[in-house]
């Protein structure tokens, strides 16, 4: 079994509306057999914080396009995208691409 | 007594006389000034600009503080002097950038821009003045940055960048900085910019917030890279729509002007394979390490498969603006215009006027008799929403005579919104809630300003 971790979540660039305007979550994901990845916390996330509208954050099972994801202030892209598992005090940040100017 | 002020005023209609043809004088040669610079409305080939040998006394002057300086000194200064540099919009980002890059002597700046100054921009676009409004934004930054520093090259493009125009313009400058507002444009500069091998310093603002990224540039990657897939166009929010602090786009198009500098100069940009974002609401810059170039990337890759332009509208789904989307979800019989509601209102037709945007731009102005319930809270079911609604339509039932369901009228500023309602409505009509008529009010609040009600703000 793992140990539950705690992870922090940010949301920017606008994916914060899809949270209630909340742009920082501190979380705590419970134990289970399998060690946490960033696929599974996106499950987590659309059970637990995203009520309305999953369309908008999701697509299949990873983010939709326009959404970077970062991982300890890296692209995910570094650090092995969904399969990244996670460590007790992650900080995962998620923002939308902004266009305007 | 009487001669005297009979004097005075013959005396004061011949000053005025004098101050109307001075004043006459004056606008004429402004204009003449003005009127120097073309405005170019196709890409036409440029004469190649001439390399600087020396300083002059005058450049030695005017950029004395920055020679001082010995990242920049006189071979960065004069570095500068021989570079072009392309702005792709002369908004937000484009009038500060253009503004400092004119007044750091940058060789020769293109601006490009579509538009015309409005009002709503001068909040944010501040090379723009009140006399400038109806006038091409291109023609505006260009002579308000050549008033600044005559001796830059100002060539102002009042059109829109396509796949047909972007490389032959693209090619004829030494940077590029993407300050588009919108998502097609985004791509169609960066391919051209892969595409004819020059650094793209790409910044965006919206709201509180702001991005910067240097692509193409020093083996970096290139937008593609980041964001191989565009986002879905209902995800889009623009400045329109979203809103934006002025300074927040003044913030980026500034950092857009030190990196453009730094590249021009020689020193070399730090903002390859990173992302700087800045939060305006906790004051903070973040930079974020990005991945690097992306061997399978579609255009800047080992195997491109985009090896010249493409249709950029029709890859993004959207249209190469940031005007609002009319949306059309509903049958023709489940619109009213604002013709119609105003006869329901002179007739004074029971009924409920539902007014479902957000209560910030409820704040800003709204018509006197609606009950406003956002969106969002219809979309969620917000318990206190959906009983308000409840006890609205309750009252209603019992003016009306005999058992016909209540008509519900919705509306937001454009039509788009109280479309999207009219579906969520339709759904709990009867079962959450009473049964009920529900429509919606085609072209909201502007349509109501422009075609009923002049006196109605617009936003
Ligand atoms: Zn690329």
């Amino acid at each position: 079994m793992a140990a539950p971790i705690a992870i922090h979540l940010e949301f920017g660039g606008g994916a914060e509306l899809l949270f209630n305007g909340v742009k920082e979550h501190h979380v705590t994901l419970p134990s289970q057999s399998e060690p946490w990845d960033v696929k599974q916390l996106l499950v987590w996330i659309q059970r637990n914080l995203l009520k309305e509208r999953p369309e908008l954050f999701v697509q299949g099972d990873s983010v939709r396009p326009g959404i970077l994801v970062l991982i300890n202030d890296a692209d995910w892209e570094l650090m092995g995208e969904l399969d990244y598992q996670l460590q007790d005090q992650d900080n995962i940040v998620f923002i939308s691409t902004l266009h305007g100017g | 007594m009487a001669q005297e002020v009979c004097s005075l005023k013959a005396q004061l209609k011949e000053q005025e006389k004098e101050i109307a043809a001075l004043k006459k004088k004056l606008s004429q040669l402004e204009k003449s000034h003005t009127s120097a610079l073309e405005l170019h409305d196709k890409v036409r080939p440029l004469t190649p600009l001439k390399a600087k040998l020396a300083l002059s006394n005058e450049d030695i002057m005017r950029y004395s503080r920055q020679l001082l300086l010995p990242e920049l000194g006189v071979q960065g200064q004069l570095n500068l002097s021989k570079t072009s540099v392309l702005v792709v919009g002369c908004g937000g980002l484009g009038c500060p950038l253009a503004q400092y890059l004119a007044a750091a002597g940058i060789g020769r700046l293109g601006l490009l821009d579509y538009d015309e100054v409005e009002l709503s921009n001068l909040h944010r676009q501040v090379l723009h003045g009140e006399e400038n409004q109806g006038q091409a934004k291109a023609l505006s930054a260009a002579n308000a940055a050549r008033r600044l520093n005559s001796t830059v090259e100002c060539i102002p493009y009042h059109l829109q960048l396509s796949s047909e125009n972007a490389l032959q313009l693209i090619q004829q400058y030494d940077i590029v900085a993407d300050c588009s507002d919108n998502v097609p444009t985004r791509y169609l500069v960066n391919d051209a910019c892969v595409l004819s091998g020059k650094p793209l310093v790409s910044a965006s603002a919206l709201r509180m917030e702001g991005q910067l990224t240097v692509y193409n540039y020093s083996g970096g990657p290139c937008y593609r890279c980041l964001y191989p897939v565009p986002p879905p166009p209902e995800t889009v929010t623009n400045c329109s729509d979203g809103g934006v602090l002025g300074v927040v786009p003044g913030i980026m198009g500034c950092f857009q002007a030190l990196e453009v500098i730094k590249i021009a100069s020689g020193q070399g940009s730090s903002c390859s394979q990173q992302l700087v974002m800045f939060d305006a609401q906790d004051a903070r810059f973040r930079s974020i390490k990005l991945r690097p170039k992306q061997a399978g990337c579609a255009v800047c890759g080992e195997n491109p498969s985009v090896t010249k332009l493409v249709d950029y509208e029709s890859f993004c789904g959207s249209a190469a603006t940031d005007k609002c989307r009319k949306l059309n979800l509903l049958p023709r019989d489940q619109r009213i215009t604002v013709q119609d509601y105003q006869s329901i209102m002179d007739k004074a037709v029971p009924h409920l006027l539902l007014d479902v945007r957000p209560l910030v731009e409820v704040e800003i102005c709204h018509l006197p008799f609606s009950l406003n319930i956002p969106l969002s809270s219809l979309e969620e079911r917000k318990t206190e929403h959906i009983q308000l609604f409840q006890e609205r339509i309750s009252q209603l039932k019992q003016q009306m005579a005999g058992d016909c369901r209540p008509p519900v009228y919705v509306i937001c500023k454009l039509g788009n919104d109280s479309q999207k309602a009219v579906q969520v409505l339709e759904k709990m009509s009867g079962s959450e809630v009473d049964s009920i008529m529900v429509k919606d009010i085609c072209g909201g609040l502007m349509a109501w300003a422009q075609k009923i009600d002049p006196t109605f703000p617009q936003y």
